[in-house]
């Protein structure tokens, strides 16, 4: 199974050569597919029709958030072909401003997915008939799941009696959120201090 | 006379409507009294189930996979637990790979009845859901005994179960399961025949296997448009490869089609739950590893080691070596997944849940689109939604 997903990552990379940036397969034999952000449509027109592939649904579109990165936005898509019963991953890096093309001309499954993306990080899809918040509240701002929104949000909501509406005010904890950290200070930090020797460098 | 010109007008079906399954908002742009667009808003249950994972350790997310899609709760634990299990490169023993297996599929059962039956309900038929509902309470309260809740199980853990099953518990399943076929036969007389449900049903919101796959259509869903895929045969995972058992398929794509693939799919899932319980075999239920599953209470009595793993892993939790995976599985909705990305620590990076219902009610419109508006309500019931999922 791992050795076809080998020749099938191979494969795309010698069909998109100017593509494709990088294939892998990962440890959990998984196939991933790195591309240029604006071949996305041309790599995955190319995933559904080539015989070879046949990726003819789009599973899944997502957003992951590295801040620390110059393009802080991955794009992840997954494909899967019940013809050759393979998934692929392909993945497009993106910061806030640069668009990803919209693939809703490949797959219609893409539609909701890419509002979410945009609701959820605020990815710009170029070409998308109809992209709108989709599943946060009418008049939302922010994107909440990039990592610089804090868990608790801004704005709470409730019904005011006098005004005999619903009224938005900022968050008010009567507890601060705490979040706690048990990560062990000894692990990942590297040699302590005045024990130089255990890493051979004393 | 003077002739009538219609002019298109827009209507608000729901959040607080009980054809909507849940608070489904639906603006139908009319034209007299056929759809010509169904605008699905969403979200208003949306409870950013995605962001809390990403605060929690890796145990403490499973709850929240019961709240997605509350009516078979433990089908979506499993699609988390699977993903975590792989990166963490971890073996579930025989038995405990069983009992998630029977449960998964007396969750799939869990969610054929009411979706079936409110199906029904909501195309006129009030009586099967009386029938269903009783079926379900006891398959509940077989939930509650090895879960000791009757929804919101939490029963899988991350290397198996939580425990073991109760004594005499797989007899009680056994018995059920012997008397289940008989409450489907009689749904199905009321029902499979009957003129009013095939009016309302067949040829409505066709769905050709082409767009079903265009539109990314899995599950139950996906077979009656005539394509025989489904994960459990193709992609096997636990002990489905041991488990004998058919794949309905559809040929027209239609309402009916998908009410008749979920009848089935429920016969065949009681025959898997008499597998399992026949072929259970007997030993542990959970991974013995004490980095990862917690060590049992006797033993923290007595092993200082016992007790250190114990409290390391109900503070700190466990860590996820860094990678990442795409887990499905195939719920009663269709495909489940999880993507989960992990980078070295002790809570999911990035976990994101891939509901089949959200993919099925985006092509809500696809399917309506020059129907009438009592179709539109049959549609929403044959493709089987649940808000908890699609909102998350």
């Amino acid at each position: 199974m791992t050795q076809a997903l080998k020749d099938l990552g191979d494969h795309i990379a010698a069909a998109l050569p100017n593509d494709v940036l990088d294939t892998e397969v990962n440890r959990v034999g998984e196939l991933s597919v790195t591309v240029r952000t604006g071949s996305v449509v041309r790599v995955l027109t190319f995933l559904r029709d080539d015989a070879n592939c046949l990726f003819k649904q789009l599973v899944d579109v997502c957003g992951v958030d590295w801040p620390a990165r110059e393009q802080r936005f991955d794009v992840v898509y997954h494909l899967l072909s019940l013809k050759h019963n393979q998934r692929v991953r392909v993945k497009v890096a993106t910061d806030e401003d640069a668009p990803v093309p919209s693939v809703v001309g490949v797959f219609s499954s893409a539609g909701w997915f890419e509002r979410e993306v945009w609701d959820m990080y605020g990815v710009v899809f170029s070409d998308h008939p109809d992209l709108r918040r989709i599943l946060t509240d009418y008049g939302f701002e922010g994107h909440p799941l990039r990592k610089d929104f804090p868990l608790t949000g801004y704005v709470e909501l409730r019904y005011d009696e006098e005004q005999k509406r619903c009224v938005y005010e900022p968050v008010k904890l009567t507890q601060d959120y705490r979040s706690f950290d048990f990560l062990s200070p000894w692990e990942g930090s590297g040699p302590l201090p005045g024990d130089e020797k255990a890493e051979g460098r004393g | 006379m003077a002739e009538a010109k219609i002019q298109s007008y827009n209507i608000n079906f729901g959040p607080q409507h009980p054809a909507a399954h849940g608070v489904l908002r639906l603006i139908l742009e009319m034209s007299g009294e056929s759809v010509e667009r169904a605008d699905p808003h969403i979200g208003l249950l949306h409870r950013g189930t995605e962001k809390l994972i990403e605060h929690k350790v890796y145990q403490q997310s499973i709850p929240y996979f019961d709240r997605l899609d509350y009516v078979g709760t433990m089908n979506q634990e499993h699609a988390f637990v699977l993903a975590a299990e792989k990166l963490l490169g971890l073996e579930v023993p025989l038995r405990g790979q069983y009992i998630r297996v029977l449960y998964c599929e007396m969750g799939r059962i869990l969610n054929h009845i009411l979706n079936v039956c409110s199906f029904v309900f909501d195309v006129g038929g009030m009586t099967p859901m009386l029938w269903g509902f009783e079926e379900r309470e006891k398959l509940m309260e077989f939930y509650e005994r090895a879960s000791g809740a009757r929804l919101h199980a939490n029963y899988f853990r991350i290397g198996g179960v939580a425990w073991d099953v109760p004594a005499g518990l797989l007899e009680d399943i056994d018995a059920w399961c012997d008397q289940f076929p008989k409450v489907i036969d009689d749904i199905e007389t009321l029902v499979t025949e009957n003129r009013i449900f095939k009016q309302r049903t067949v040829d409505i919101g066709t769905v050709s296997p082409e767009q079903a796959l265009d539109w990314g259509f899995t599950g139950p869903n996906l077979r009656a448009s005539g394509i025989a895929w489904d994960l459990r045969k193709a992609q096997p995972y636990e002990v489905y490869d041991r488990m004998d058992f058919d794949i309905p398929v559809g040929k027209h794509g239609d309402c009916y089609d998908r009410y008749l693939i979920r009848i089935v799919e429920m016969r065949e899932s009681v025959k898997m739950m008499k597998q399992c319980i026949r072929e259970m075999p007997a030993g542990a239920v959970r991974a013995d590893d004490r980095k990862v599953t917690p060590p049992p209470r006797a033993e923290m009595k007595r092993s200082m080691e016992a007790l250190i793993h114990h409290f390391k892993l109900f503070t700190e939790g466990f860590h996820v070596p860094e990678g990442e995976t795409y887990a499905a599985v195939e719920a009663p909705k269709g495909e489940f997944a999880v993507y989960l990305v992990a980078d070295g620590t002790n809570k999911p990076y990035r976990c994101k849940i891939r509901p089949p219902g959200y993919v099925h009610l985006q092509a809500l419109d696809m399917m309506s689109k020059g129907h009438m508006l009592a179709d539109v309500v049959a549609n929403i019931g044959s493709i089987d939604i649940v808000f908890g999922e699609i909102d998350r």
